[in-house]
Order: structure tokens, then sequence, then C-alpha cells
């Protein structure tokens, strides 16, 4: 087992390292110079080449690139072009926002599609099985902006029940923190609990047709016991691997979501260092979403083998 | 999935998909030639009227006939997901056809782990990466869209292509002289091609959900084109007084990417000969 999550480390780890290089050349290879477009058209050549100096940008780019992932080891993304403060703190700050919306999105949509799943796929042909085939079909195809936009009209213009957007922040409170980003999750939650709902449904069938499911059954247990006690806990592994790869579209997803709720997380970070051509930041962020999906993955796959010890062999 | 209706009721849903995106095929097409209103042309004495019977699905904020603007805008969607599941395919199957002709070698492993590392990135990341360095355009839409699409091919074509390569008709191939270029090209690939199309509508129906996520958050059509991700994206301010500019270009998107993945199911279950004799 051990040497199984060394080797996935070691993957992990080269992955990361390729993505930086990934990341480091595509915006090293962006026209211009930060520093002459931070101070303007009409800044002296001596002020910028201070500012350069400052930024880090006089030594040779191999030296670049190690200082940025030898600073990010450290927990140190550089300093802003635009705001000319250091990038950690403003990623840590958009994270307590991203990070709790993503988890918020990922477990209404475990808690819609679990149930969702399982009715179907115990009541197979049956109305409520075609209600949950159907709505999922839509859920699918529904974009989460569109739906997003819907339940403002509904909720925050209509109804009134929730703001339309903006985040109140932490210190107002857990519930009014959580209320703030009710809408946003559900928006992100809903095309997600559609795939999870179907993906429980046909793992489950499957799982209800092995052999010791009826031989559970034959031993005197009811369909409710085999359920409980045999077929959910072996269907559940292709669910785990939607679920952890749901979470880095959740976080991705969420890029768009924060922009349509006005909430300071991640996904306004890097559209505004966009707009603003603030490079180090996109760069930044881009890693973390990156290092997220990596870790994810990773952590799946090491709770996959310790469910089931063939897959430690491969 | 593994539910089995009557076949009836499958070719129903089949047809059903395979109707909504005709109608959008068609929309795209004929607006190359027709639509009721010039959207080009601003009308600002009509702005923002309801759906009406000049006006089917109403005006929006410049005056412009919002049902003229989803034929234009069907384009782009359709041509920009096209494109980028062809990009997919032109480089994903052919790469995953070679990694499973020479399973374990070194070429296999390098392949994987690109594959592994373009997974990392999720389409939006991609696409802010190469607007952050080219900009903003439909091109780059196809290209961030592409990218992604490029794994999902390769991995599909190799896991395919590697069973095949136990079969006995490809020891026969090989027994005869064919060379492994040629056994991927002649024998394997004709084989894999059902998984394909029906993967190949999947990545279809998602690229045109990409295109219109882009769009709306202004990294992928630019002005004046006009695109169904961007129609929602300039509704959003208006939506309390103005709600039809954004319900009908979202429910354009939504039927054709319901369509889209209606058809690529029932398109699976008729490649599937299990199903179909069980349907029987």
């Amino acid at each position: 087992m051990l040497r199984f999550a060394l080797r996935r480390l070691l993957s992990l780890a080269l992955t990361l390292v390729a993505a930086s290089l990934i990341i480091f050349v595509a915006i090293e290879i962006v026209p211009g110079d930060p520093a002459s477009y931070m101070l303007g058209l009409n800044a002296q050549p001596e002020t910028v080449a201070a500012l350069r100096e400052e930024l880090g940008l006089n030594v040779s780019k191999p030296q670049r690139y190690f200082n940025w992932v030898g600073g990010m080891l450290r927990g140190d993304f550089g300093t802003s072009y635009t705001y000319r403060t250091e990038v950690t703190p403003m990623i840590a700050d958009r994270l307590l926002i991203s990070l709790p919306l993503a988890l918020y999105a990922l477990l209404l949509s475990t808690l819609i599609a679990f149930p969702a799943g399982v009715i179907a796929a115990t009541r197979r042909g049956s109305g409520a099985d075609l209600a949950v085939m159907g709505s999922t079909q839509i859920g699918i195809a529904l974009p989460n902006f569109w739906f997003a936009m819907l339940l403002v009209s509904l909720f925050a213009i209509k109804l009134r029940w929730f703001a339309s957007g903006g985040f109140p922040g932490w210190d107002t409170g857990l519930f009014a923190g959580l209320k703030a980003l009710t809408l946003p999750a559900i928006a992100l939650a809903l095309p997600q609990a559609s795939i999870l709902a179907r993906v429980m449904r046909s793992s489950l069938l499957d799982t209800l047709g092995e052999d010791f499911i009826r031989t559970a059954r034959a031993k005197g247990l009811t369909a409710r016991q085999a359920l409980w006690r045999h077929a959910l806990r072996n269907a559940l592994i292709p669910v785990l691997t939607i679920i952890g790869l749901q979470f880095s579209f959740l976080l991705a997803g969420a890029v768009i979501i924060e922009n349509i709720f006005y909430l300071p997380g991640l996904g306004r970070l890097i559209f505004q260092s966009l707009t603003q051509r603030d490079l180090i930041v996109v760069e930044s962020v881009v890693m973390l979403l990156v290092f997220a999906v990596v870790l994810v993955t990773f952590l799946v796959d090491v709770a996959y083998a310790i469910v089931d010890p063939r897959l430690r062999r491969k | 999935m593994s539910a089995r209706p009557s076949g009836v009721m499958r070719y129903r849903h089949m047809i059903t998909g395979g109707l909504l995106v005709l109608t959008a095929i068609v929309a795209a097409v004929v607006s190359f030639y027709w639509t009721p209103f010039d959207v080009t042309q601003l009308d600002i004495a009509n702005k923002l009227k309801k759906p009406s019977a000049e006006h089917w699905f109403g005006t929006d904020h410049f005056g412009r006939d919002i049902f003229s603007m989803i034929m234009v805008g069907a384009r782009t969607s359709i041509s920009v997901a096209i494109v980028a599941v062809g990009i997919g395919m032109a480089f994903g199957v052919p790469l995953g056809l070679a990694a499973a002709s020479r399973r374990d070698s070194l070429l296999d492993e390098t392949l994987m782990r690109i594959n592994d590392l373009i997974f990392a990135f999720p389409a939006l990341v991609i696409a802010i990466l190469i607007t952050a360095v080219y900009g903003a355009s439909a091109i780059n839409a196809i290209i961030a869209i592409g990218i992604f699409n490029i794994p999902v091919f390769a991995r599909l074509t190799r896991g395919a292509a590697l069973s095949l390569w136990e079969r006995d008709f490809i020891l026969a191939a090989r027994v005869a002289g064919k060379s492994k270029f040629r056994i991927s090209f002649e024998h394997i690939l004709p084989n894999v091609l059902n998984l394909l199309i029906v993967q190949g509508t999947i990545q279809f129906s998602l690229g045109i959900l990409a295109e219109a996520a882009l769009s709306f958050v202004g990294l992928g059509a630019q002005p004046p084109l006009p695109s169904w991700g961007r129609m929602l994206s300039d509704s959003q301010t208006m939506i309390s007084f103005a709600p039809h500019l954004a319900i009908f270009p979202g429910l354009a998107i939504v039927l054709t990417v319901l369509g889209l993945n209606l058809f690529g199911d029932g398109l699976r279950d008729y490649f599937d000969p299990r199903i179909r004799r069980d349907s029987r």
C-alpha cells in the first residue's frame, strides 16, 4: 500500500512540475513588459528599471521559473503587478469563499443525487425512475450560468428570499455567509447532481444484478437489507470517482458562477487579473486550480486502493 | 445506462433528439441566406419588445430581433463545437491507436502521461491561459475546447483498441505480414468507429455548453459575431424587466444539448448488439 501511495505521489509531483512549466512558458510568451505596463506610457526608464528589479524581472527566465516555483513551495506567490501587494494573502482571502462554495455545491449535489439514484435503481422502470431519468437528462443539458440567472430572477428579484449577489463576509456570521453562497451553490450543484444520480443509478443496477446479491437474498435478507448491507457499498466505487472529478469541475465552474453573483472568490480574481494583465496572479491561480485537480485525483486513487486491494498492483 | 426501454420507446428518444439537433443545424444553415430581420440592423424605436407576431422572441436593447440572433448564434455554437470535436478526433484517435499498438512501450507511457497532464487543466483554465496570451476570440475558444477533447478521444481509442489487439482476426492480419500501422488503420479503426461516433456526439454537446460558457464570460466569440452565450451575458442586467432576453437563448442551448444527448444515447444503444438483441 505504501509503495502504491509513493508511486502515485511521484506521479503527482511530476504532473505538477510539467504543469508549472507549461503555465510559466505560456505566460512568459505574452508580449509586453509588466513593469512598463504598470507604470504607464510616460514612465522614466530608470523608474521602469527599478520596478523590474523590485519585481524580480531582471534575472534570466530559468532563474525566474525557479524563483516562482521555489516561492510557491514556501507559500509565497510573489507580488501582484496591479495591487503591489503579496499574492498569497490575496489568494487565501479568495479561497475562503471559493473553497466553501465548491464544498457546499458538492454536498448539495451528493444529497440530491444519492436518493434520486437509489430510488431510480430500486424502482427501475417505475414512474419515479422515469421522472429521475427525465429530469437528470434536462439537468445535464442545463448551462449552470443560465440556471444561476434564472435562480436570481426568481429567488432574489421576484421573491426576495436571497440577495442577488455579493458576499457579506464570514465575520457577519456563518448563517449569513452560507445564505449568500446558497443560490450559487444550487446553480453549481444541480447539473453535477444530474450526472451523479445517473452514475449512482447505473452502478447500483449493475451491482444489484451480481451473484453475491442473489446469494445474500437466498440467505434470507430482504431486498432492503441486501441493498443497504451489500449493494450500496459496492456501487459506491464509480460514484466516488465521479465525486472526485466533480470537485475540480466545481472549482473551475465556480469561476463563472462567482462572476454572476459578484462573489469575491478565485474566479473573480482571475478575471480581474486577466483584464488588468496582472499575469503573476493569473499564473498563480491557474497553478492552484491545477494543484487542486491533481491532488483530488491522487486522493481518489488512494481511497480506491484502500477500498479495493486489487487496484494497488497496477 | 442499463435501462432498456422497448424498441419503439428508444427510437422515439433518438428521433426526438435527432429532430432537435436538426432544427439547430437547419437554423444555422438557413441563417446564412435568410433571417426574419437583419441582426446587424439597430432599431432603437423597437427596443426590448416582448414576443409578438412580428418579433416571435421579442427584441433586445438595441431593437434587434432575438429569433434572428438565435439563428445566427447557432452558427457560432455549432461550428465551434464541431471543429473542437474535429481537433480532438484528429489528434486523439491516431495517438490512441499508436499507444495501443505499442502497449506499455515508452511511447504508450509518454502519451498517457501527457493525457493525464491535459486532464489536470479544466477546459476553462486552458481557455483562460490561451486568452491571457492571445486574447479572446472564437478561434481561441475552439483551440481551448479542442485541446481538452484530445485526451478524451486518445483514452477511449486506446482502451478499445487494446482489447481488439488480443483478438484472433488481428493475429491473422499480423501473420499475413501487415504492419502495426496498417492494422491500426485497416482493422482497429473501423471497429472502434461506433464508439468514436457516440463519444463524438457527447463531446459535441459538451462543446456547445463550453462555447456558451466561454462567450458568457467574454472569452469566446467577440462582437459583432452573435453567440448564445454572449446573448445571455448581455441579458444579465435586464433580466428583471425583459426576461425574454435570457429565456430564449438559454432554451436554445438546453434544447440543442438535450437533443445531442438523447441522440447520442440512442446511437449507443443502436450500436450495442447486446441491447438490440434484448429489445427484440
